[in-house]
Formats: C-alpha cells, sequence, structure tokens
C-alpha cells in the first residue's frame, strides 16, 4: 500500500526523521518496499496564469503567451495544444531548475522569445501524463510557489503488508501502528454523523447473513457528479496510486484509503425494488464496470436488487448499476463480508481489486458506520446533496467474535528464552488494542480487538510481543544437543563422490530445466505420455521430463551453436513417469545421467584429436559403478528408441534393468542438429550408490602365470561370453583374463574377428607347475572351441 | 727413491689427463699392473739395503694406493660427465600442457548446496528428500495454508489438477517427516522448488535448502543463533545481520533475515537472504508432535541467490542456460 508521509504524519507524527520512521515501520514488520519523492525535484516554478495567446508567427504548432506570475507579465512560446487564455499552469520561470542539468534560460524560438517554460505533470515528476500543460483550479494563488500550492515536499511510502496485517491497509491502520511503536498518541480524523435531511431509505435485504453479517445503506439525493474534487484529495489519492475520477468514486476510494473500509455506490435510479445481499445461482450472469461478462457460481455472494444482479459482493460493481456522468441520486454502501466468504473468490474470476485484497485479508467489523459517515460528510460538502438516514442490516449471531488469547509467562520465556517485565508486556499488548481482560504473574488473558484478525492463539500474542519489543533486542544462543551420531555407513557412495568422479572424467555438472517441451519428449520416448502441467509458463516447458537426457542434448546443442565442439555433461535429479491421477504410484526416481561429444581430450599438442566413442562412455559408466565395488553391471544390447541400435547397451545390475548408455540415434541427432556423434547414459542414481565393505584376502606368496591366446571366433560372439566360459572352465588357480587386442579386417575372414587374451594363474599355495596350467589352457581352448566356435590362430 | 717420486708424479698428472674409462683403464694398466712402472718398482725391493727396505716398500704401496684412489675417482667423475651428457641430450619443453583429461566442475548451485548442507551437518542435521509432484495437502494444507489462503497467492503455483502441484518450497519434505518422526528433529530439506514466474530475477525452477530444528525448550534465541553463525561460516565474514518480523502461515512468529551488502560505491544496503521462524503450534499438530512439549524453528534459503552472492553472479537466468563458458568459471 502506497501512503504520503505527509498524509500520515496528519495522523501521527512522531519527532523521528523519514528515514527512522520508514527503518521503524519495517523493522515492526511492515517491510517498506521503496520511499519514493511525490515529485521530482526541482524548483523556481510559480502558479502562472495564461493571460493571452496568439498563435506563433512562424510556426503552426506553437503558440505565444503572455503568462502572469501575479506581479509581471512574460512572454512565453509554447506548443502544448491546452494552452489558452484564463487557465492557471505551473510556470517554470527563468532560472528555475528542472531536475540537474535542465535550468530554465532565455530562448528563441523561430524567432519569438520566450521567457519561461509551460509545465506538463510528466514534467515535474507528478505522472505520466505529457498531453499537455498540467492544468490547476481557479483557486491556486498566481505566483504560489508551486511545491508548496501541492505539498510536494513529501514522499510516497510503499508498504508490503503481509497478508495476516490487513489492519494496516490503511492510513488509520499504519498511523495506529507507528503510535504504538513510539508510543504516541494518534489523532484520528474527527467523523461527525450527518443528520438526516430527508426521510428516504432504499430497503434491504441480506440473505446471506453468514457472509454478510453487516449492511449498511444511505440514500443521498441531488449530489453533483460533475462538481471537481478538491485537489488535495486528488493529490493523496495519487499519492496512493490512485487517479481521480469523479468525486463519488474519488470520496469512496478516499474514505478505503483512510480508513480501511471499501465502499461503493450505485445510482439510484437504476436500483429496483429493494437491495438483496445473497449467493448466486449458478450461471447467473453479470457485465463489470470493466465490460467483463461473468457467469457467476453459487459459492459467489452478490448485491442485487429485486431483478438482477448488481455487483460481485467486495470485488467489483456492475456495468449497469454504477453512478454515471448523469447521476443525479445515490445509495451509498459500506458493508462487512466475511473474509471466508470471500477468499479466492475474486481470483477465481481472474479479479483483483482493492476491495477484494482488503475483504480476503479483513475487514474491521466495527467500521461500517464511521465509514458511511465519513463518506456523507465529504459528499454533501464536494458534490452536494441531501442525505437521507444510515439504513443497518445486521445479523448479529454472523459478526465476527473478538477471540479471547492466554498467553503463558512460561510459555513466552519458553520461547524467547527470555523473561520481558510484566508491565512492558501489559503495556504493549494495551497499546496494540488488546483489551486485558486478566493479568496475574503466571498469565495474561487479552480479548483481540475488531481490525485484527491475526490472532487466534498464543503463538499469535508472543509475535506481538517479540516484534514491539524488537526482533533484534531478543537474545541469541546455540542450541544445545545431545551429541547423537548415526553410523557412518560405508554401504552407500556419497553422490558428492559420484559427481566428483565425473567431474575428473573432464564433465561439468548441468542443472536443466525439469519440464521440456513435449515434442522433444516426443522425439526421444514417443511411448511414453509424460506428465503435463495444467499452467506451464510455456508450451515449450509443458510436460515434466521422462528422462534427463533431453535436457541435456539440448544443452549440447545450446553449446554447440556456440563454437563449443567439445563437450561432457551430467546432471542428476529426478524424471517423471506415470500419471498424476495415481500419485503414489508416479515414477519420481533421481537419475544420473551424461553426455559426451566431441574430441576425447581436448585439442592439444600430443593428439589428432581423436572423437570420444562408445568405450570412452562405458569407461565413465564403469567408474561410477566401480566406486567403491558397489557391484558389477552386465551390458545387454539395447532397443532403445533414441539409441543408435548397434552401439547401445542397456545396464542391468544384479539381473535388474538400472539405466542405459550409447550413441544419440544418428537419425534422431540429425533432425536436432548436432554436428556429431552424441553419446549419452541414464543410470538410476540408486544404482550407483551402493557400496562393498572391503574385505581382506590373503595375498598369494607364490609367483603369478600367465599365457596369452589368439582366437578366431566369429564377430557376434561377444567377448564377455569368452571370458565367461574361461572362468568356468580354467581352473582353481585361475586369477582372471584381460583382452589386450581385438581385430577384424584385412587378413582374416570378413565374418571373423581376432580376440587376444591374456590368461593368469597363481596358486594359493605352491608354485603351479608347467604341467598345471598346460592343462588349463587345453581345457580353456576346447571349451572355447566347443561352446563358441573359437580356433586359436596358429 | 728420486726415480719412485718422478713415478708418481707422472701417474698423477696421466689419470687427470684421462678424458675417457678405456684411457683410464691404460693408466691404470701402465703404473699398477703386473708389468706396471710401480709394481716394477717392488721387484726392485731385493736391490735396496735391508734397513731401508721396509721404508721403501711402504712408500712404493702408498704410492700405489694413492694412484689407485685417484683413478677411482676420476672413473666416477668421468661416468656422471657421461650420463650428464646423455641426459642433457633428452631434454624436454616442460611448458607443454600435461597429457590427459582437464577436469571438469561442479554446477555453482550445488557448489552452494553442499557448502550450506555441510554447515549444517556439521551441528547434526541430516539430509532429506521427497517428492517434487506434491499433493495439496503436503505442499499447503499441512503447513496451514487452507485452500483460498491469501498466502497462496504469494506463491504462483504450477498444477497438474486441483489436488496435486510441483512444489513451490520443500517445506513438504518437513511435514513427511515429522509425520514419520518424534522428535528430536534435525532435518535440511535441499532440493528443486517450482514456482510458475519467469521473468529477470525469477525463474519457473530454482532452487532451497530449508531446515527443521524440533525439540524440548527450543527458542527464538536458538534460531538467531544458528542463522547468524551459518550466515558468518557461509560468507566467511563477520555479517551485519537483522531479524525482522514477517509472515509465513506455518510460522509463528515469523522472521526475514537481512545481511548488510555494501556496493561498489561503498553504499550499504540491506538484503534479504532468508525466512524463518518458531514453527505454528497448528503445524506440529496436524503432523501429530505435542505443540505443548516441542517448540521448534525452520527456515528456508534460495540456493541461487546465495550462489550469486558468494560469486557475484548478477543474472539469475545464466544458471540454467548451461553455458560452458559459464559453468567452466566454477572449477
Amino acid at each position: 500500500m502506497k501512503i504520503s508521509e505527509n498524509w500520515l504524519r496528519e495522523w501521527v507524527n512522531p519527532d523521528i526523521s523519514s528515514d527512522d520512521l520508514v527503518a521503524q515501520i519495517t523493522m515492526a514488520g511492515l517491510e517498506v518496499d521503496e520511499v519514493l519523492p511525490v515529485a521530482s525535484e526541482f524548483s523556481g516554478v510559480v502558479v502562472g496564469e495564461i493571460v493571452s495567446a496568439e498563435p506563433h508567427p512562424n510556426a503552426d504548432k506553437l503558440q505565444v503567451c503572455q503568462v502572469s506570475d501575479g506581479s509581471d507579465v512574460f512572454q512565453v512560446v509554447c506548443g502544448a495544444p491546452n494552452a489558452r487564455p484564463g487557465i492557471k499552469i505551473p510556470f517554470a520561470k527563468i532560472g528555475a531548475l528542472l531536475g540537474a542539468d535542465f535550468k530554465i534560460k532565455k530562448a528563441k524560438l523561430r524567432q519569438v522569445e520566450s521567457f519561461g517554460m509551460l509545465c506538463s505533470a510528466s514534467e515535474l515528476g507528478l505522472s505520466d501524463d505529457h498531453d499537455g500543460i498540467m492544468e490547476l483550479p481557479s483557486i491556486a494563488k498566481v505566483g504560489e510557489n508551486f511545491r508548496a500550492f501541492l505539498d510536494l515536499d513529501d514522499s510516497i511510502i510503499d508498504v508490503d503488508l503481509t497478508p495476516n496485517r490487513s489492519d494496516c491497509l490503511s492510513l488509520a491502520g499504519l498511523a495506529r501502528e507507528v503510535g504504538v511503536l513510539n508510543k504516541t498518541d494518534v489523532t484520528p480524523v474527527d467523523i461527525v454523523a450527518s443528520i438526516a435531511s430527508i426521510d428516504d431509505v432504499f430497503p434491504v435485504r441480506v440473505d446471506a447473513g453468514e457472509a454478510c453479517s453487516r449492511y449498511l445503506g444511505r440514500v443521498i439525493r441531488g449530489v453533483n457528479v460533475k462538481a471537481q474534487s478538491p485537489l488535495w484529495m486528488v493529490e493523496k489519492l495519487r499519492r496512493s496510486g490512485i487517479r481521480s475520477i469523479d468525486p463519488i468514486v474519488d470520496i469512496t476510494n478516499y474514505v478505503m484509503i483512510e480508513l480501511g473500509q471499501p465502499m461503493h455506490a450505485f445510482d439510484l435510479a437504476n436500483l429496483s425494488g429493494s437491495i438483496v445481499v445473497r449467493m448466486a445461482t449458478e450461471g447467473e450472469k453479470i457485465v463489470l464496470l470493466d465490460g467483463q461478462k461473468i457467469a457467476l457460481r453459487e459459492d459467489t455472494l452478490l448485491i442485487a436488487d429485486d431483478k438482477a444482479p448488481l455487483a460481485i459482493a467486495g470485488v467489483m460493481g456492475g456495468e449497469g448499476s454504477g453512478v454515471n456522468a448523469e447521476t443525479q441520486d445515490i445509495f451509498l454502501e459500506s458493508a462487512f463480508f466475511a473474509p471466508l466468504a470471500l477468499a479466492g473468490k475474486a481470483r477465481s474470476y481472474g479479479l483483483h481489486t482493492d476491495a477484494s485484497h482488503r475483504y480476503e485479508r479483513g475487514v474491521d467489523a466495527t467500521l461500517q458506520e464511521k465509514a458511511i459517515e465519513r463518506a456523507t460528510a465529504l459528499l454533501l460538502s464536494i458534490a452536494g446533496g441531501q442525505a437521507g438516514p444510515v439504513t443497518h442490516a445486521v445479523h448479529d449471531a454472523f459478526l465476527p467474535e473478538a477471540a479471547v488469547v492466554t498467553l503463558r509467562r512460561k510459555k513466552l520465556d519458553q520461547y524467547l528464552a527470555l523473561s520481558i517485565d510484566k508491565d512492558l508486556v501489559t503495556d504493549i499488548l494495551t497499546r496494540l488494542g488488546l483489551e486485558m481482560l486478566d493479568v496475574t504473574d503466571e498469565v495474561w488473558v487479552a480479548k483481540s480487538p475488531s481490525h485484527r484478525f491475526d490472532i487466534a492463539i498464543e503463538a499469535d500474542l508472543i509475535e506481538e510481543v517479540a516484534r514491539i519489543y524488537g526482533y533484534d533486542n531478543l537474545p541469541s544462543s546455540m542450541p544445545q544437543a545431545a551429541v547423537n551420531f548415526t553410523p557412518l555407513s560405508e554401504g552407500k557412495v556419497a553422490i558428492q563422490a559420484l559427481r566428483s568422479t565425473l567431474v575428473s572424467q573432464g564433465y561439468q555438472e548441468a542443472v536443466t530445466y525439469s519440464f521440456i517441451d513435449p515434442n522433444l519428449s516426443k522425439q526421444f520416448l514417443p511411448n511414453i505420455e509424460p506428465v503435463p502441467l495444467a499452467n506451464p509458463i510455456s508450451a515449450d516447458m509443458g510436460v515434466m521430463r521422462p528422462s534427463l537426457l533431453p535436457g541435456l542434448v539440448k544443452a549440447y546443442l545450446y553449446n554447440q551453436n556456440r563454437q563449443q565442439s567439445r563437450v561432457r555433461l551430467f546432471e542428476t535429479g529426478r524424471r517423471f513417469i506415470g500419471s498424476v491421477e495415481a500419485l503414489a504410484d508416479l515414477d519420481q526416481q533421481e537419475q544420473i545421467s551424461g553426455l559426451i561429444a566431441g574430441s576425447r581430450d581436448s585439442e592439444a599438442w600430443y593428439h589428432n584429436a581423436e572423437k570420444v566413442d562408445f568405450y570412452d562412455l562405458k569407461a565413465h559408466v564403469e567408474a561410477l559403478f566401480a566406486l567403491n565395488d558397489g557391484g558389477q553391471p552386465t551390458y545387454e544390447r539395447s532397443r532403445c528408441e533414441f539409441l543408435h541400435p548397434g552401439r547401445s547397451a542397456d545396464i542391468y545390475l544384479d539381473g535388474v534393468f538400472v539405466g542405459l548408455m550409447g550413441e544419440l540415434h544418428p537419425q534422431l541427432s540429425k533432425v536436432l542438429g548436432a554436428n556429431q556423434p552424441i553419446y549419452v547414459f541414464d543410470i538410476a542414481l540408486n544404482a550407483v550408490l551402493n557400496a562393498t565393505l572391503p574385505e581382506y584376502k590373503a595375498v598369494s606368496r607364490f609367483p603369478e602365470v600367465r599365457r596369452d591366446l589368439a582366437l578366431l571366433v566369429d564377430r557376434s560372439v561377444p567377448v564377455s561370453s569368452l571370458e565367461k566360459v574361461i572362468s568356468e572352465v580354467a581352473g582353481d588357480a585361475f586369477k582372471g583374463v584381460l583382452v589386450f587386442d581385438v581385430y577384424q579386417g584385412q587378413g582374416i575372414d570378413d565374418t571373423k574377428k581376432s580376440v587376444a587374451l591374456g590368461l593368469t594363474w597363481q596358486h594359493p599355495s605352491h608354485t603351479l607347475s608347467d604341467e598345471e596350467v598346460n592343462n588349463s589352457v587345453e581345457q580353456t581352448v576346447t571349451a572355447l572351441s566347443e561352446q563358441l566356435g573359437a580356433v586359436v590362430r596358429g | 727413491m728420486e726415480n719412485l717420486k718422478q713415478i708418481l708424479a707422472d701417474a698423477l698428472s696421466a689419470v687427470a689427463a684421462s678424458e675417457s674409462e678405456s684411457a683410464l683403464d691404460d693408466v691404470r694398466v701402465h703404473y699398477l699392473g703386473k708389468k706396471g712402472a710401480l709394481t716394477a718398482l717392488l721387484k726392485q725391493l731385493g736391490n735396496v739395503s735391508a734397513e731401508d727396505r721396509p721404508k721403501f716398500g711402504q712408500m712404493v704401496n702408498e704410492a700405489k694406493d694413492q694412484v689407485q684412489e685417484k683413478i677411482t675417482e676420476r672413473k666416477a667423475m668421468l661416468t656422471s660427465a657421461a650420463l650428464n651428457a646423455k641426459l642433457a641430450t633428452e631434454t624436454i619443453d616442460i611448458s607443454l600442457s600435461g597429457k590427459g583429461q582437464e577436469v571438469g566442475g561442479l554446477h555453482p548451485v550445488t557448489r552452494t548446496m553442499e557448502r550450506i548442507e555441510t554447515f549444517f551437518r556439521g551441528i547434526g542435521f541430516d539430509v532429506a528428500a521427497g517428492p517434487e509432484i506434491e499433493d495439496d495437502y503436503h505442499n499447503f494444507e499441512a503447513l496451514n495454508i487452507p485452500a483460498h489462503h491469501p498466502a497462496r497467492a504469494m506463491q504462483d503455483t504450477f498444477y497438474f489438477n486441483p489436488t496435486t502441484v510441483l512444489r513451490t518450497h520443500t517445506s513438504p519434505v518437513q511435514v513427511r517427516t515429522m509425520e514419520q518422526t518424534q522428535p528430536p528433529i534435525r532435518i535440511i530439506c535441499p532440493g528443486r522448488v517450482y514456482r510458475c514466474d519467469s521473468d529477470q530475477t525469477h525463474t519457473p525452477m530454482f532452487h532451497q535448502v530449508e531446515g527443521l530444528l524440533i525439540d524440548e525448550n527450543i527458542s527464538f534465541a536458538d534460531l538467531k543463533g544458528i542463522l547468524q553463525q551459518f550466515l558468518n561460516v557461509f560468507f566467511e565474514d563477520d555479517l551485519k545481520v537483522r531479524f525482522r518480523p514477517s509472515y509465513f502461515p506455518f510460522t509463528e512468529p515469523s522472521i526475514e533475515v537481512d545481511i548488510m551488502r555494501t556496493n561498489s560505491k561503498g553504499e550499504e544496503s540491506w538484503l534479504e537472504v532468508l525466512g524463518c521462524g518458531m514453527v505454528h503450534p497448528k503445524v506440529l499438530e496436524m503432523s501429530g508432535i505435542d505443540s505443548e512439549k516441542y517448540t521448534g524453528f525452520a527456515f528456508g534459503m534460495g540456493v541461487e541467490r546465495f550462489a550469486m552472492l558468494r560469486y557475484k553472479v548478477d543474472d539469475l537466468r545464466m544458471f540454467f542456460e548451461n553455458d560452458l563458458r559459464f559453468l567452466k568459471q566454477f572449477k
């Protein structure tokens, strides 16, 4: 809420500077967003009057005006179309400063001399209005300093109020708070009830008493809607960010800002029969002030007459029933609507108004009469007319009840770790408007004031005491707790270790959005229906990612387009597969995913920028699994749609599918615009978080024996099959096998490949004899030949 | 006698003049060999008077030792010189880069999150995680934000359907923890959160670390103490910090914490860095914790904001562009 500091100081004027006042309000929980000057810094501007205006001899769009400053008359050339004799305007005289670098000097415009400038509101920083010069009311005294005339040495304080502090959504509320903080008296505006000069009433019937427990109305006849709102009111409204419309609207707005009571005025001539406050019927239509036609729901509170809805209660008036240029008689409304009845309603229709903002958060239910009298008095004095008596429609049973809350000394001390003096606590609560029903050494029993909707439990009172006492004045300490350590599990790899494994392989960690383009999702996973957002930020962030890879590939393309040809990225995060209709079954599994493309090492002097391939990627994947010996994965040829069918693998751990890896399908790669092969992996994070506790086995003291085998075998036979057979038949002393060469091509059959293996044996308790090893080799060769058709090369 | 002196002098100068191991060997043979000059002198021992014989014998032997010693010395010197000459030819340019992988780096958000986690783990907090697609109950209701509460408008929520949302904060993890555990509870919940907002200073996804401590006798003072410590430790600075009343539906009292920042012109201003408060008794009760017996506090911070302050990043959106030229700055 924006409010003029000078206006606030009319109500409560503590002896502190503006800066201190702003800091104080902020530190009381009413955060000041910004403090703005009400006008730009200027000087030398006075109220002037145009005495005459003649066309410029040399320019069609300029006029030559004679302008009086009360004592002298100056010739001023002016381009504003509204410059005309008789109007009063802000007049910047020679020497005036409009901003730091803008000094008004004598000038010649198309050969005509000009002594000063007539100003628009925007030139003075008063508004964005630069349509011509600013016209001042006729009461303005010619020659008066313009800043003094409009009281421009003032600031706009913009307070960002949290939803619980609706009591401060008014000048009166802010003044009350400032009064409490400074222990200063507040001088509220004097409100005198207008005596009814006519008997006219308009009947009011409240059907929805729970939603509207107090409805006050009053007929005022013979108002002049064409009357001018007084400048002080226009200026105060402007400083609260509200434009002047006509005196009736201005006054209802003014009372809302001043006292916090939203009000509405109907054109009496457009009301039929009686005012009925009721719930809408489903589908009932209303055309709002802003021209929108709305079909209502039955949970919506309406102000209607005997024929039709007139307004959505507490939100916005209807088009047909409001005050217009022809209005003569009005019906003024001042009502209390229950916050719960209005909560969320405006938003559900896409509306948000000053009134709905206040009603949803809570308007003081005792304020309606005061407000209607204040508005009546202002109306009669500004727009004339005759007021009838106030009609009251009240449902006592539904009026909000003041909460009675007990604050215990014990709880207060425990919460704040401080024992605040009893009298001080009582004083703080009393100044905040709470009525003390009982005060002892153990408790304060307090009744909350009607303007506070946020005091219901003990903690609320603790907060009030703490807030006024000052959070910064409360003690600070470190909590004491029993030292209690959870076991240091070695059965889990820390995610940090996984990340640093990849980082040491040259990967940069990426963070991509969890929502992606549904089309991209389909390009990767045509058979998975991604989870769509109901209100995405944009269409290309429309669905939750079913995999981290589309996002990583997109990040690759982003970098490719920025001349980064060598890319290594990884990401950890959740992927989403399933339906929100079965939320408990929705898969939100955490994945670790990576992407590599480009040269194996950064381009450098020692190599020929060889590109990465499947086996580079596999080394990285193996490293993740090998970290802390978390289990030996197996690799099966993958059928994944978005991977190269010959260069991809599904990864299994203990027979369970845990992820996949391989080259991105060249077709997809091409469609997406990649200019080189991309290799990706995508693994369930859980699968690589396992660790095995190492267990020592005695190291043999006897020598190791190695024999090499060169085998010819069908290309279709995976090396892993050779390894498997060998490990089964190579005997008890067999230690391991390594593959030191694989060759296919010239010199051997097209259908075959040559595989060179190094086998090692070592016995725990004796030196192996040649014969023993030879037997094992023989058994192995036979088994390989029988089971896999492998032939030893000559 | 004169002869011995001359032979010794000749031998020593021959050793010193030898430029190779073979030349040195020739010298050795020439003087110390079976037919060597010094050996020959010993053979003449019979010609020396019996009286002088022991003395002469001793002198010849000393001369032999001296020559042998010089030969050994000279040999070591020649070997080392030869090695040095060989090594000199093997010299390489040590300024060239090493072979192999250059290291990558962590995302600044992760790096920041790990710093935050390290502090809180150090004082006994565990790390908890939970789903990102959440039900309305855990994201709102259980945190004292009923439907249509104005506070719901404080957070622009992504919906899937009227009762399923993308979590707007990591607080639902706190709720889930409270539902499953009794105090003492000390957890932090780092993770992704989502709000339907996108402009210069907002991204629709960002990261939070929220924390919760519930025990008997936890007070506002404990909250102040821990958070002040945390900020000092995180920023490695003795920061000026202020605790300002605010409002969150799930805490009472509620607090926002500002730190004092000084810009390049030396101007000071307060900057909000985290929100916190004493857990609202209703929130405790809803998750089955006795609010008479236990009190606690909760806090939450935006990780990107901390990363921006720490690493002087001035554009929030850089965090999610995944531009290698940005990421590689975080080694």
